[in-house]
């Protein structure tokens, strides 16, 4: 039973009931589950942590869509628990956020038994929403079958569940950041990366860029802001190297969700193409891909389809190159190599939104450009930049970024504001060559009055944009620049403008009005923001209920940050019009903005926040509360 | 030490503490707490010499309280003593305010108002400015600045000086009026862990103006050069 959580867990309850993760078939539709203490061996030093009826991940979770979910949720910890079902649509009680609609949390020795009808279908995952006890491993996976047939049939399906473990304890992490935000950095830039960067773009480059970052006081190879972690699929090791059989031939399913706390996942799997059909649970048109990153708490299915008999790896790579987890299709024969870790990136200056104007013989376009899929504009939009303008846009960010409690101004209404809403709406941002002006200057806007219907060809969390600023040093094989950089360019890297929902979309109104969110921070202090408020000073962001609106994330920090509304999806405004995609995560690289379209059909107070573990515990969250309303009380 | 500096001292720790746990009880402030110090000892002209710099803060992100603690002995008598206990907030992206009390147990026994800021000035220095009043009404100001270069991901060498200016002659500490001394030092250190690291701390140190002249008129050294061998270390 369940032997495949090899975590050798010492459980300090009996374990009442798991499923089998893999192949099991049962649809029951009532589960118990424990939340436990729990001692686990996994890099080989016993740790104290937290499981799900004893183990890490949890059990797979198997219901039916349109039947009812029952799971009796017994806090087995010295500590408040609770539960969340992560991208399920249900009443707000049954969501499991404390301090939201009047759910508490469930004290040590209590049941909590969660009922709620099943929506949906599709790849999902629950996690304790209490403190710091994702991190600590109170997480699994679910799988809600589909009605009718499923679109994108298979012969197999896996979960692939990718988590960061850590020895530490999660409370200490925070307070090491806390004290000091660059504790877990260990790939600070060093006098030897600056002679190297001498030695590869001269010594007026190198100096010119290390002037820029140290002028504004940024770090650019924050890409992850706690390390030390041992990467998991299925609470399983790269070494332990958990199997997945197949048969040449056959369809299968692999399911991936980023159950991590803080780590973005490169995934690839050499020798097979992989067809993208579900994202957040949701069907999507398939999309053939080579790689994807996956942020925080996304999901991601697809099926691959091996011919061969023999065996491929499954490779996902954290972002900031300090380790990966790992698996086998198992086809039997030849056994499949551990692909090569590929050099971590730099921040450069278009993932602050900004490039920088230092001189022009600086090699900045010399980066290589995809055609094709993946257009990338020339930088002739760059012509304009002047000292003055990046001063100003430095002012910009400071201000959002800053702490001020007087800065709040979560909601825009469409009518006003006209500027703030072109630049920061359009998400034209992999393209830094009209991001960047635009951002920069109001007035050099070429599009003023452009319309909202017009844009979304953008191409936000393209993965795949290898984009650099004027002044940035271009990026090298052994050096990538820039948050999107990094993969081989003839890799075909999934991007959130590939994604087609696969029905069409039922609402199909403009949005009302707009809420512009800045993605606000402050790494020196290691503050987390929305609009320059922590979610214990903010006020709720208030929809009416069945209103359409659009709300922008405008990302003013150097961090990627997976933002997620409980409770009800969101449309990626990626230039679909009737088709576009449904996400519960919507990740904001840096420097970069995203509009996404919501309908406010689901009444109650939903949690909307960063899903970084630290981000979100550091005050980057806020409440959504959709309820009737009249059109006095209407937020402007 | 008298009794009114003692009261005022505590007097000082009550408040602050009372406005700043009220406060955060307010907003919802996590509170954290660290305290770290750099201890190290080198053999000088005239013995053995301990030097220590240490602070402690305890606080959210809207404000905290901090000690500050630094002196010196040479052997085994403390000749510089000094603590200081501030509120701090932050007034910037990178700067906090921080205001409170410092009291001189050596030399002499003096208490002070302090004002300053400390922060993170652009290229990545480490600035702390400070004003002091004492008890007296003598005006001085402290500016300690650092920066650290990172040779490889464990170790640093990181340059450091601070210089002390006088509004007025201070005839019992003998120190006149303008700058003072100032402190240069180059810091090579090696971060077994964070919150462990052996240094080597090689520092120049001279008296200055008229202060040197003072020295000077007592026979006095006005200048010292040192390598002090010591850990950091904080938790």
């Amino acid at each position: 039973m369940s032997c495949l959580f090899r975590c050798r867990a010492v459980m300090c309850s009996a374990v009442l009931f798991i499923s089998c993760m893999l192949t099991s078939a049962v649809s029951a539709q009532e589960y118990f589950l424990t939340v436990d203490d729990i001692t686990v061996d996994i890099t080989g030093k016993p740790t104290k942590a937290m499981g799900i009826n004893g183990s890490i991940p949890g059990p797979l979770l198997r219901f039916q869509e349109g039947k009812e979910a029952v799971i009796h949720i017994t806090n087995n910890l010295n500590e408040p628990t609770s539960m969340h079902w992560h991208g399920l649509l249900l009443p707000g009680l049954m969501d499991g956020v404390p301090g939201f609609n009047g759910f508490k949390e469930i004290e040590p020795g209590d049941t909590f038994t969660f009922r709620y009808e099943l929506r949906q279908s599709g790849t999902y995952w629950y996690h304790s929403h209490s403190g710091f006890q994702e991190q600590a491993g109170v997480y699994g996976p679910m799988i809600i079958e589909p009605k009718e047939p499923d679109p994108a049939p298979f012969d197999r399906e896996y979960v692939v569940m990718l988590s960061d473990f850590t020895e530490e304890n999660p409370a200490s992490i925070m307070r090491n950041l806390k004290i000091d935000p660059a504790y877990y950095n260990y790939a600070k830039r060093t006098v030897i990366d600056f002679f190297k960067d001498a030695d590869r773009h001269g010594w007026k480059a190198a100096l010119q860029d290390r002037a820029a970052w140290g002028e504004m006081r940024m770090d650019p190879t924050d890409l992850a802001d706690v390390t030390g972690y041992t990467f998991l699929i299925n609470g399983q090791t790269a070494e332990q190297n958990p199997a997945f059989d197949f048969k040449p031939g056959e369809r299968i399913r692999l399911r991936f969700i980023n159950g991590s706390a803080m780590t973005f996942f490169d995934v690839r799997i050499p020798g097979l193409k992989m067809s993208v059909v579900e994202a957040d649970g949701r069907d999507v048109q398939p999309v053939p891909v080579d790689e994807f990153r996956i942020a925080v708490a996304e999901t991601y299915d697809v099926i691959v389809e091996p011919q061969d008999d023999r065996d491929y790896t499954i490779f996902a790579g954290s972002i900031d190159r300090t380790g990966f987890a790992r698996a086998t299709l198992k086809g039997g024969g030849i056994a499949a190599p551990s692909p090569k870790q590929r050099p971590r990136a730099v921040l450069n200056m278009a993932d602050m939104g900004m490039s920088m104007a230092m001189g022009d013989d600086m090699p900045a376009d010399s980066h290589h450009q995809h055609e094709g899929e993946h257009k990338h504009g020339d930088h002739a939009g760059h012509e304009g930049h002047t000292q003055e303008d990046h001063e100003r846009h430095m002012r910009q960010m400071r201000e959002t970024g800053t702490y001020d409690p007087d800065d709040v101004g979560a909601s825009h209404d469409h009518s006003t504001d006209q500027h703030k809403h072109q630049d920061s709406a359009k998400p034209e941002t992999m393209d830094p060559s009209k991001m960047d002006p635009s951002k920069m200057d109001h007035s050099q806007m070429p599009h003023a009055g452009i319309d909202h219907s017009e844009m979304g060809h953008g191409d936000m969390a393209d993965t795949h944009t290898d984009h650099s600023g004027h002044g940035d040093l271009p990026s090298t094989e052994d050096q990538p620049r820039g948050w999107g950089s990094g993969f081989p360019e003839e890799s075909r890297v999934l991007s959130y403008a590939d994604l087609k929902s696969l029905i069409p979309n039922d609402d199909l109104r403009e949005p009302g009005r707009e809420i512009v969110v800045n993605l606000t921070g402050n790494m020196e202090r290691y503050l987390w923001t929305l609009n320059g408020l922590k979610f214990s000073e903010a006020d709720p962001i208030q929809l009416r209920y069945g209103e359409r609106v659009r709300m922008t994330f405008v990302n003013d920090t150097m961090m990627s940050h997976p933002m997620h509304l409980h409770g009800m999806y969101v449309e990626l405004d990626n230039g679909q019009t009737t088709h576009k995609p449904e996400k519960h995560v919507v990740n904001v690289p840096p420097g970069e903005s995203y509009s996404v379209l919501i309908t406010a059909d689901e009444p109650g107070e939903w949690a909307f926040h960063c899903h970084l573990q630290y981000h979100m515990a550091a005050g980057m969250m806020r409440k959504v509360v959709v309820a009737q309303m009249s059109a006095e009380a209407m937020p402007q | 030490m008298t009794n009114r500096n003692l009261y005022s001292i505590c007097q000082w720790l009550l408040f602050s503490l009372l406005v700043s746990s009220a406060a955060s009880a307010m907003d919802n402030d996590q509170v954290f707490y660290t305290a770290g110090v750099e201890i190290d000892i080198a053999d000088a002209d005239e013995g053995t010499l301990l030097t220590w710099d240490g602070s402690a803060w305890a606080g959210g992100d809207r404000q905290k309280v901090w000690l500050e603690f630094e002196g010196e002995a040479l052997d085994g008598d403390v000749e510089d003593a000094e603590i200081q206990l501030l509120y701090s907030r932050p007034i910037s992206e990178f700067w906090d305010v921080r205001f409170g009390l410092r009291h001189d147990f050596e030399p002499g026994d003096t208490t002070y108002a302090v004002i300053g800021v400390e922060g993170l000035a652009p290229y990545k220095f480490e600035t702390e400015a400070k004003i002091f009043v004492s008890e007296d009404g003598d005006f001085s100001f402290r500016l300690e600045q650092e920066y650290t270069i990172q040779i490889t991901q464990r170790f640093v060498v990181v340059p450091h000086l601070e210089v002390n200016v006088f509004a007025q002659d201070v005839e019992e500490l003998g120190i006149g009026a303008g700058f003072s001394d100032l402190e240069a030092g180059l810091q090579l250190r090696y971060e077994v862990t964070r919150k462990f690291a052996p240094y080597l701390d090689f520092v120049y140190e001279t008296d200055l103006g008229e202060t040197a002249d003072f020295a000077d008129a007592l026979g006095e050294d006005t200048e010292e050069f040192t390598a002090r061998f010591g850990i950091k270390a904080w938790f």
